[in-house]
């Protein structure tokens, strides 16, 4: 179980990265923390024909907060250093919920945030989250840069709205807000397995505890990470209570396709998306209540 | 396609090493064939079972999952540069002996390098801890309680 042979670039600069993957198209990869691709490789499901190595762009690492109420976090910054920043919990709750379930520890010590979204795989946290929070990515080429919703990024299982020369640098997502709660869930065999279903839930409050926002994502519910927005919409302007939390969930269940596999067949993901949505969004729904 | 090859350098254990390398070659494969230091096991090949567990600048990670061409001007541990030598074992090695925390022992070395760097960074002695921090290994033998218990052994050990 060896990669097939490839060229192997280290790109130095962003420039030097883009110009390589506008040479070579769809048969250059980028080589990122390499957590999902180079078992692809070690299998050989993927033979790409060059390798172009951009974690020497240390300039796409880190997390910034900015005053307008955004976080963007650089493409190749590892799970790990978000992890680490005390900031995260306070900004970023609903990624730091999900954090210990994002595989092992060793492999969030090299998995990167962009890595994990553009490899885009329907099963993995990440991708439900940028969806639940309405974030959106940054994506450069050669041609120039532009921002796409994450609503518009997931386009297939594995499959992103990436053209073939672009590169995505950053992740931007809104921090929490007054009077908002989340919550992340997930269901997996063993601890860092593959959720068998995950769900990522918000809720933001008006003064008067009405619902200003909600949103619930699901992932391993379908081909891609899976936005119910008729579910969380379905909240808006209420005081939510269990009757409403019972509506959206049939909302949701509605709204996914859950593959089945071996571990779970698709009645039990489906009904394990309703559990865990009901619970998810009580908790958010608290959190936004009390704080 | 002609061999892709790669000059390198990297410390390994504290010593300097400078090797041809070809882009496809994993650093578990070049741990063990080229440096011929077998400790770093190689399981499964996919980032699952974490045998392959090495420290990475100070952090762990699987080599399996790591080209040996980026490990160029890095810094990497194994196994083999954990004790001092053989009167003066790292307390790891110690308390794994002490609570018979291996059986077989192919699962041991990853699991010490995981475990090294989960007490360097976080010396916690939190039986959930120490499990989530163990998550990544797998142990056929399922000797899980007595590696748990050698961990919190070494951790009280280097916390005093």
């Amino acid at each position: 179980m060896k990669p097939a042979p490839f060229k192997y670039i280290a790109a130095r600069t962003i420039e030097q990265a883009l110009a390589l993957k506008a040479e070579y198209g769809d048969e250059g990869r980028f080589l990122a923390g390499g957590q999902s691709l180079v078992p692809a490789l070690n299998f050989r499901l993927t033979q790409p024909a060059v390798l172009i190595d951009i974690n020497p762009l240390t300039q796409c690492a880190g997390v910034q907060h900015s005053d307008a109420g955004t976080t963007r976090i650089g493409a190749l910054t590892r799970y790990r250093q978000i992890e680490r920043d005390p900031t995260t919990p306070q900004y970023l709750p609903l990624i730091s919920e999900a954090l210990p379930h994002i595989a092992h520890p060793q492999i969030r010590n090299r998995g990167t945030i962009g890595g994990n979204l553009a490899h885009a795989d329907p099963a993995s946290e990440m991708p439900a989250i940028v969806l639940a929070l309405a974030g959106r990515l940054r994506a450069q080429s050669q041609r120039g840069e532009r921002w796409i919703a994450a609503s518009d990024f997931f386009v297939g299982a594995l499959t992103t709205a990436l053209e073939t020369d672009e590169m995505l640098t950053d992740v931007e997502l809104p921090v929490a807000k007054p009077r908002s709660g989340s919550c992340f869930m997930e269901m997996a065999r063993r601890r860092g397995d593959f959720a068998l279903i995950g769900v990522a839930c918000t809720v933001q409050l008006d003064a008067e505890q009405h619902c200003l926002q909600a949103s619930i994502s699901l992932c391993n519910a379908g081909e891609t990470p899976i936005l119910a927005a008729d579910a969380g919409n379905s909240l808006l302007h209420r005081k939510i209570g269990p009757a409403d939390i019972d509506e959206a969930v049939s909302l949701m269940q509605n709204a996914i396709d859950p593959g089945g596999s071996v571990h779970a067949s698709k009645s039990f993901q489906r009904h394990l998306a309703g559990v865990l949505t009901k619970r998810a969004l009580s908790a958010a729904n608290d959190r936004a209540l009390h704080g | 396609m002609a061999d892709d090859i790669h000059e390198i350098t990297v410390t390994v254990n504290g010593t300097e090493y400078r090797r041809n390398v070809e882009s496809r070659m994993l650093l578990s494969d070049f741990l063990r064939h080229d440096l011929l230091l077998a400790g770093t096991h190689v399981g499964c090949e996919h980032g699952v079972c974490g045998a392959c567990t090495i420290i990475f600048d100070g952090a762990a990670v699987r080599s399996c999952l790591t080209l040996a061409v980026q490990a160029d001007g890095h810094s990497v541990m194994t196994i083999e540069g954990l004790a001092h030598g053989p009167d003066d074992i790292h307390p790891l090695q110690q308390a794994v002996r002490e609570c018979h925390g291996l059986q077989c022992g192919f699962c041991t070395p990853g699991i010490l390098m995981t475990m090294k760097a989960f007490l360097d960074e976080t010396p916690s002695l939190d039986e959930a801890q120490i499990r989530g921090a163990l998550s990544g290994n797998l142990c056929r033998c399922t000797g899980y309680q007595h590696i748990v218990d050698a961990v919190r052994l070494a951790g009280e050990r280097m916390r005093s």
